[in-house]
């Protein structure tokens, strides 16, 4: 605006010519698009496990059937708001969400529940495996409050602190404390960073620690976390979280898919309703992103190219 | 400053200071005798009506979204219009379109432009330092990235200046307009991003769009502000003389006041660039393509070599940017040059012109120019060191840092949320109102009890609580680095050249490259919080402290130097006292900035607040809730805005 020089003149009007030229360039291109199987627009949550569905799902439906595939980077959240736009075709890893589910699948009905990624979740509380050595029944949560003054921190005051993490994740854990009349303080960390550092640090430092994660997760291959046991799940017995007194309950990890795109009749979508593996599956690709640092296009074709019957059940 | 003005002032202070005593004394005695009773505690999981009310709006909107007439013609055309801007600007420099799988610019190209540009608006020596910083990037393997980033920036950059340059033309000539516009754009600074990230999806959807509008957000206010602070600056002697010569309105605005003002605008784009950058890592949580990706998938990975290789990035394009716009807006102010040296500059900006023309149609077609050659070994190495560096840190120094937690934490946070969070509400209300009217008189204490009672209405007061003590520790931390380190680069030109970058750094590096290495160290802990803000906030208070301590007038430095001062009586004596307005700005800006970084200390165990919010934006239950957090944080902003100003204005010592 203040800039008088000539050069800058010319170099804005070439500048405008040249959107023009881009726009039109840009239509030609979206009409060409793979004709047979279109877009599929798969949202990518934001956590490495999910990026290896991503992968897999990504590399098959590009290369065995010619889709156009769009991965969006967004949470979980903003995920399930895709479906009532248009935006977001798929979310390939679910955790529970209720709430989200009855709005968008019941409510709106915009999206469907399409079954089981095969992969099942487990939430619960864990140590590092030095603390199990050395104090062997701290695997009994009836043992937490002897313990509970080693894992005191400038946070918890004079209780133990209980690390959660993301809260991207359903937590019982201040009710659980206060329910099982546990001398300890949960502390909301805020993100799974957080927590993965502080068992890292935990095992290295031979550092008390306890906190909440779950499986299936990279990390556990690097530190295999010990499961501490809460009085087991039943059905139901999680229905007042103010009064729980249970384990949380396993997780059938799910894929949701938006209504529009299941009737599309795209070969995506059969693919996608298909598409199941076991967690080690998972947990092999996610070590190939997270811990060799490959691509999410290589350390998918490395997976594909060693189990090729798999895939094929898939596009069968 | 004189002796005769500062007399009755110097009076006047000691019997505000005997009123805070009494205050602060009266305090401590309720503090401790009605402990932990009406401390308004909340739990996490509970919603209040008022966070359900919020919910019920969000729930609204999703389900209205398509058939709401207003929804669907004005936002879509804003959206369009945005996403059109943004993919024009991506197809050009980072990504292929149509038939082409490269961009319509190579990297040749854009370097080229960059450098001709900053040749152009400033000098020979920012434009060498544009070239090294554009090469880095590819250097580094982030090139496409880099470019991503750059166009999104630019395009937001783009609209901030033509929404805030008028707006705040306007704002400078109407005072009325703009005392309208302060609380919106108090709100738009300090209400966290992440509370409207996903209202913001809801709207414009995910794309360029959703990612360019909450920029603008943050963006617009500095050029906004700026503008009209330059535009009533220009002197009234110049605005008469206008007026004497008859112009109208309109020819006086355009012939005098902007022109004169120009400088300043320069500085206020500036601003917005810079804060139009510090979005790049929060659009990345919605599909905004770049270097923010980068940055927070390795978070996820705990990756922190590769992390800060592509925070690096983003302050190297900072850096860029700042140089070359901050030597334009010195270059507005030179002479006008003589007719020969205009012809020699005439036929080199000619003779650059061409070759940048040769350079950008190269690109445009040969595969070398086009894309960045080498699979960035650089940024490879340098991302192996970084990640080995952070691990050797923690290996060896967990044991001291951790100490340093324990020390602080026991120390000064836990009693001073004692003080705060479990005294009850009212005896804090009212020390904060008494507070307020000591220090800046009714009006101060009017709004700061309108904040209060807003914050009760948010049902977060005992979490405001405990955000207050962290930020009072943060700031406390924040002020001293800014005067100490503000004294010493303020004082030694070198210190300055050698600090300013790694201050630079200090504001832009997004915070998610270095919480995993703070964790590591300090645990997951309020002190972690704390530190990630005063890595954030203490590069502007120092900035600022330096400022004021340049700002000393020379003759007074004469004078303490003609007395036989040694150094260190020079600083007490004389500089600290003459600077102590920008040492209070450089306070009062420590403490916004501060505010600013609750969110993230939300990540790494600061609670409070930040952790609301960050709660509200993954669980669709608590959105209410975290938006009521994000209340909670502009209230609290807006009351210690106004109370460490009246600090600065009301001083005694105040020059001219």
């Amino acid at each position: 605006m203040f800039i008088k020089h000539r050069a800058l003149k010319v170099a804005s009007s070439v500048f405008m010519a040249g959107a023009l030229v881009a726009a039109l360039s840009l239509n030609a291109g979206a009409a060409q698009a793979a004709a047979k199987c279109g877009t599929v627009n798969i949202a990518n949550n934001p956590w490495v496990g999910y990026n290896a569905d991503t992968a897999v799902v990504e590399y098959v439906a590009k290369h065995s059937l010619g889709c156009n595939v769009v991965v969006k980077d967004i949470t979980e959240q903003v995920s399930w708001q895709g479906f009532a736009s248009g935006e977001v075709d798929v979310i390939l890893e679910n955790w529970g969400h209720e709430d989200l589910a009855a709005k968008y699948i019941t409510k709106l009905k915009v999206a469907q529940d399409i079954g089981s990624a095969g992969n099942s979740g487990i939430i619960g509380w864990y140590v590092a495996p030095w603390m199990v050595k050395k104090y062997p029944d701290i695997t009994n949560y009836k043992n937490l409050n002897k313990y509970a003054k080693l894992f005191k921190t400038s946070e918890s005051g004079s209780k133990g602190a209980f690390l959660d993490g993301d809260p991207s994740y359903v937590t019982n854990d201040a009710a659980l404390v206060k329910n099982l009349k546990l001398n300890y303080k949960v502390i909301f960390t805020g993100s799974e960073a957080a927590l993965i550092t502080a068992f890292r640090g935990s095992e290295a430092k031979k550092k008390p620690v306890i906190g909440y994660f779950y499986e299936p997760h990279w990390f556990l291959s690097e530190l295999p976390l010990v499961h501490i046991k809460l009085p087991a799940y039943t059905t139901g017995c999680d229905a007042d979280p103010k009064t729980i007194t249970c384990d949380y309950p396993p997780y059938a990890l799910n894929k949701v898919a938006r209504t529009a795109f299941l009737k599309s009749g795209s070969p995506a979508a059969k693919l996608i309703k298909n598409f199941t593996w076991t967690n080690d599956d998972q947990n092999s690709v996610a070590r190939s992103i997270a811990v060799d640092k490959l691509t999410r296009d290589a350390a998918a074709k490395k997976w594909v190219d060693a189990h090729p019957d798999i895939v094929k059940k898939w596009l069968a | 400053m004189t002796l005769t003005t500062s007399a009755p002032s110097e009076v006047k202070k000691s019997s505000k200071n005997k009123y805070i005593a009494a205050l602060v004394a009266g305090f401590l005695v309720c503090a401790t005798f009605l402990h932990g009773r009406a401390t308004l505690f909340l739990d996490p999981s509970t919603n209040t009506s008022f966070h359900s009310w919020l919910n019920s709006i969000s729930d609204w909107i999703t389900f209205h979204r398509t058939s709401n007439p207003f929804l669907q013609i004005v936002v879509e055309g804003i959206r369009s219009f945005i996403n059109g801007l943004v993919t024009f600007t991506q197809n050009l420099i980072s990504q292929g379109s149509g038939n082409r799988s490269t961009p319509i610019i190579g990297w040749l190209g854009v370097v080229a432009i960059v450098v001709f540009v900053t040749f152009v608006i400033s000098n020979k020596k920012i434009a060498l330092l544009a070239a090294a910083g554009m090469t880095s990037l590819g250097l580094l393997g982030y090139w496409t990235e880099s470019m991503q980033t750059l166009a999104l920036t630019l395009g937001a950059v783009v609209l901030s200046l033509l929404i805030g340059i008028p707006v705040g033309v306007l704002a400078g000539i109407f005072p009325r307009f703009e005392k309208l516009l302060m609380p919106l754009l108090d709100f738009s600074q300090i209400m966290p991003t992440f509370v409207y990230l996903s209202p913001v999806t809801l709207f414009f959807l995910i794309g360029p769009a959703s990612a360019t509008i909450v920029t603008l957000i943050y963006a617009i206010p500095p050029v906004l502000r700026i503008t009209s602070i330059a535009l009533r600056e220009v002197s009234t002697a110049s605005v008469e003389a206008g007026i004497s010569m008859g112009s109208t309105k309109w020819q006086m605005l355009r012939k005098i006041q902007v022109p004169l003002a120009k400088r300043t605008i320069v500085v206020g784009i500036n601003q917005t660039i810079m804060a139009a950058l510090s979005m790049v890592t929060i659009a990345a949580l919605i599909n905004a393509p770049g270097l923010g990706q980068v940055v927070l998938s390795s978070l996820q990975q705990l990756d922190v070599g590769r992390s800060f290789v592509a925070g690096l990035g983003i302050v190297i394009l900072a850096i860029v940017l700042d140089r070359s716009t901050t030597a334009a807006a010195a270059k507005v102010e030179e002479k006008e040059p003589t007719e020969q040296s205009k012809r020699i500059r005439r036929i080199t900006v000619g003779i650059s012109a061409a070759i940048t023309a040769a350079a950008v149609a190269i690109s445009h077609s040969v595969t070398w120019a086009a894309t960045f050659p080498g699979t960035g070994v650089i940024g490879q190495h340098l991302s192996n060191g970084v990640s080995s560096a952070s691990a050797w840190l923690q290996d060896h120094f967990s044991n001291v840092t951790n100490a340093m937690t324990n020390i602080v934490s026991y120390l000064f946070i836990n009693p001073l949320q004692w003080l705060l969070a479990e005294t009850p509400w009212y005896i804090v209300g009212f020390a904060w109102i008494a507070l307020a009217a000591i220090i800046g008189g009714r009006r101060v204490a009017v709004i700061s009890a309108i904040c209060i009672a807003g914050i009760i209405g948010t049902g977060l007061w005992s979490d405001t609580m405990v955000t207050l003590a962290s930020t009072f520790v943060a700031a406390f931390i924040t002020v001293i680095l800014g005067i100490v380190m503000g004294v010493w680069i303020g004082r030694n030109k070198r210190a300055d050249s050698i600090i300013r970058p790694i201050l630079d750094a200090g504001q832009v590096l997004p915070a998610f490259v270095y919480l995993v290495p703070f964790l590591g160290l300090f645990n997951a802990s309020r002190f972690t919080a704390i530190l990630a803000a005063v890595v954030y906030a203490a590069p502007a208070a120092i900035k600022l402290a330096a400022d004021g301590i340049r700002g000393v007038p020379a003759g007074m430095i004469e004078a303490g130097i003609a007395a036989g001062s040694t150094p260190w009586q020079m600083i007490i004596k004389v500089q600290l006292p003459a600077a102590r307005r920008g040492i209070a700005l450089a306070t009062n800006q420590g403490l916004i900035y501060v505010l600013a970084m609750i969110v993230v200390g939300g990540l790494v165990g600061g609670g409070g607040l930040g952790y609301l919010v960050v709660d509200g934006f993954s669980q669709e239950t608590y959105f209410g809730k975290g938006l009521a957090a994000g209340l909670a944080i502009v209230l609290l902003g807006v009351m210690l805005d106004r109370i460490s100003q009246a600090v600065a204005k009301k001083n005694p010592l105040q020059q001219g």
